[in-house]
C-alpha cells in the first residue's frame, strides 16, 4: 500500500503539490492522469523517495518514508522500480548490461543465469538481438522499452512507470498495456502509471486519479470517470482546449 | 538601505556552507563505500584517468625540465659567470613543486572535467535517480571508483613526471649549457627521499581534490546541457585554485615536520 498525505511540494516559488493526499492499494493499477508540469512525476519521484515532500507524510505500508535514513530508504527502495519519462539508460552500458543491472543487485541469480532472464525480459517488450547495441544506437521507442524491460527484470512489488506508451506506436502501445496488465495479474504488481494516453489508462486502471493545481480533483475507476461531471475532469479527458484548464495561465501558478 | 546587501551576503554565506556541507557528505559516503568497491570498475577508471593521461603529463613534464635547466643555467651564468646548481634546482624544483603541483593541474583539467561532465549528464538524463531504483547506491558506483582510481595514479604520474622532466633537464644542461653530465647528475643524487616524499604526500592530497571535487560538480549539476557545461568548468577551475592553495599550506606543514 502507498499512501501520501498532504503532500506538499514546491521548487522555488511554483507550488506543484498542495496537501496532496492519494492511495494505492496492494495489486491495483492506478493512472495519474493530469497537464503537462502539473506535478505527475513530482508525485512519483516522491513515492519512491527520490524527491522529499516539504510536508506531508508518504506510508509505504506502514512506515513513513518522509525523513528516513540513506540506509532505510534504500531498503524500501528495493521493492520499486521506475521507469523514467526519458528511459533514463545508462549511456556507457550496452542494452543487455543496462537490463541485468538490477538484476545483478538482486544477488538472487549466478552470473549464467542472467543473460537468459534479459532476452526474456526484452522480448516481452518487443525487442529481440539488441543486447549488444547501446543505448545511443537506439530509436527514442526502443530506449523507453529496455527501460521498461529493466524495470520488470526486477520483478518488483511496485512499478512506476512514468509516461510508458509515449513515443510508441498504437500497435507496441497496445502490448505494453497489455505487460502491464499480465504483470498484475501473474505477479500481483501494484502499478502507479503516468500518462497522457487516455486509451492506454483506461484500459489497464483499475482507477484513474486527475492531478489539477497541486491536489487530487477525483480518484475513481475509469468508468466513472468517463462520466464524470468534474468540469476539469471532462476537459481533459475530451482533450479540449475550451475550459477551466487554461495552458497560458499554468506557467503563473 | 541594508536589506539588500545582507540579502546578498547571506545568500553567499549559506550557499558556502551547503556546499561546504554537501561536500563534507559526499566525503563521508566516498569513505564508507570504499569497502565494497568494485573492482573492475575501479581498473577500468584507473586505465582511462592514469594510463591515459601519461603522454600529456609526460610531454608537459619533460618540456617543463628543459625550461627550467634553460633558465637556472641562464641566471646562474649572469650571477656566477658559471651555470652552477642546474641539477640541484631542477631537481629539487621538479620533485618539490612542479612535478605534483603541474601534474595535478594537467590532470584537473583532462580527468576533473571528464569527471564532471560524465556525472553531470548522467544526473540531468535522470541516470542518478535510475542507479538509486535499482538498487544502487552513485556514491558507490561512480565516484569511490574515480577517487580511487585518482589517488591510485596521480602519485603515479608525478613520480613519473619528476622522472621525465629531469632528464629534460639533462638534455638542456649537456647539450645547452655545457654542463658536465656527471656534474648534474651528482646533483640530481643529492635528492633524497624527503625531497621526493615532499611532492608525492602532496600529490596524494591533489588527487584527492580532484576527485572530491568533480564528483560534487557532476551530481549537483542541474539545468541540462548549460547546466553541464557550468559544472565542467566550474570543476576544473576550483580544482585548480584549491591545488595551488592547498600546495601552500601543505608544503609549509610538511617543511614543519622536516619532509622535504
Amino acid at each position: 500500500m502507498i499512501r501520501l498525505e498532504n503532500v506538499s511540494k514546491a521548487f522555488g516559488k511554483n507550488q506543484v503539490l498542495r496537501d496532496c493526499s492519494l492511495e494505492i492499494n496492494d495489486g491495483e493499477t492506478l493512472s495519474i492522469i493530469g497537464g503537462s508540469g502539473t506535478g505527475k512525476s513530482v508525485t512519483m519521484k516522491i513515492m519512491i523517495g527520490l524527491l522529499q515532500p516539504d510536508s506531508g507524510n508518504v506510508w509505504i505500508e506502514n512506515k513513513n518514508i518522509v525523513g528516513m535514513t540513506e540506509e532505510e530508504l534504500a531498503m524500501i527502495q528495493h521493492q520499486f522500480a521506475y521507469v523514467f519519462q526519458l528511459a533514463a539508460l545508462f549511456d556507457s552500458l550496452t542494452v543487455g548490461e543496462n537490463v541485468a543491472f538490477g538484476l545483478r543487485n538482486l544477488n538472487k541469480f549466478t552470473e549464467s543465469e542472467i543473460p537468459p532472464i534479459v532476452r526474456e525480459k526484452l522480448s516481452l517488450v518487443g525487442l529481440n538481438n539488441i543486447e549488444d547495441l547501446k543505448p545511443a544506437e537506439l530509436s527514442g521507442g526502443m530506449r523507453k522499452r529496455v527501460a521498461i524491460a529493466r524495470a520488470i527484470a526486477m520483478s518488483p512489488k511496485y512499478l512506476l512507470y512514468d509516461e510508458p506508451t509515449t513515443g510508441l506506436d498504437p500497435i507496441m502501445s497496445d502490448v505494453i498495456n497489455d505487460l502491464i496488465l499480465d504483470l498484475q495479474k501473474k505477479l500481483g504488481t501494484t502499478a502507479v502509471v503516468v500518462t497522457h494516453d487516455m486509451k492506454s489508462a483506461y484500459k489497464i486502471s483499475n482507477r484513474i486519479a486527475m492531478l489539477y493545481e497541486g491536489r487530487i480533483v477525483e480518484c475513481d475507476t475509469p468508468a466513472r470517470i468517463q462520466a464524470s461531471t468534474n468540469p476539469v475532469v471532462r476537459q481533459f479527458i475530451t482533450g479540449s482546449s475550451q475550459g477551466p484548464i487554461q495552458m497560458k495561465l499554468r506557467a503563473n501558478t | 538601505m541594508w536589506n539588500k546587501p545582507l540579502d546578498w551576503l547571506g545568500s553567499i554565506l549559506l550557499s558556502t556552507a551547503d556546499t561546504l556541507g554537501r561536500i563534507v557528505v559526499l566525503c563521508r559516503q566516498i569513505l564508507y563505500w570504499i569497502k565494497t568497491a568494485d573492482r573492475k570498475n575501479v581498473i577500468a577508471q584507473t586505465v582511462a584517468i592514469g594510463v591515459d593521461s601519461l603522454p600529456v603529463t609526460l610531454l608537459t613534464s619533460l618540456f617543463t625540465g628543459m625550461v627550467l635547466a634553460l633558465q637556472t643555467g641562464f641566471s646562474f651564468r649572469k650571477v656566477f659567470n658559471e651555470p652552477l646548481y642546474v641539477g640541484t634546482v631542477v631537481g629539487l624544483s621538479l620533485t618539490k613543486e612542479l612535478g605534483p603541483v603541474l601534474t595535478a593541474v594537467v590532470v584537473a583539467g583532462r580527468v576533473g572535467a571528464s569527471i564532471a561532465a560524465e556525472l553531470g549528464t548522467m544526473k540531468v538524463t535522470e541516470q542518478i535517480d535510475a542507479l538509486y531504483t535499482l538498487g544502487t547506491h552513485p556514491v558507490k558506483y561512480l565516484a569511490v571508483p574515480r577517487f580511487l582510481a585518482c589517488i591510485a595514479s596521480i602519485p603515479l604520474l608525478t613520480l613519473m613526471a619528476d622522472f621525465i622532466g629531469v632528464i629534460g633537464g639533462w638534455i638542456i644542461a649537456v647539450y645547452r649549457l655545457q654542463v658536465p653530465g656527471s656534474v648534474y647528475i651528482d646533483e640530481v643524487r643529492a635528492l633524497t627521499w624527503r625531497e621526493v616524499g615532499h611532492g608525492l604526500a602532496k600529490s596524494v592530497v591533489f588527487a584527492a581534490i580532484i576527485a572530491i571535487v568533480s564528483c560534487y560538480k557532476g551530481f549537483a549539476c542541474e539545468g541540462g546541457a548549460e547546466g553541464v557545461g557550468k559544472a565542467t568548468t566550474s570543476a576544473v577551475v576550483v580544482s585548480m585554485v584549491m591545488i595551488l592553495v592547498c600546495d601552500y599550506f601543505l608544503s609549509a606543514v610538511l617543511v614543519a615536520f622536516g619532509i622535504g
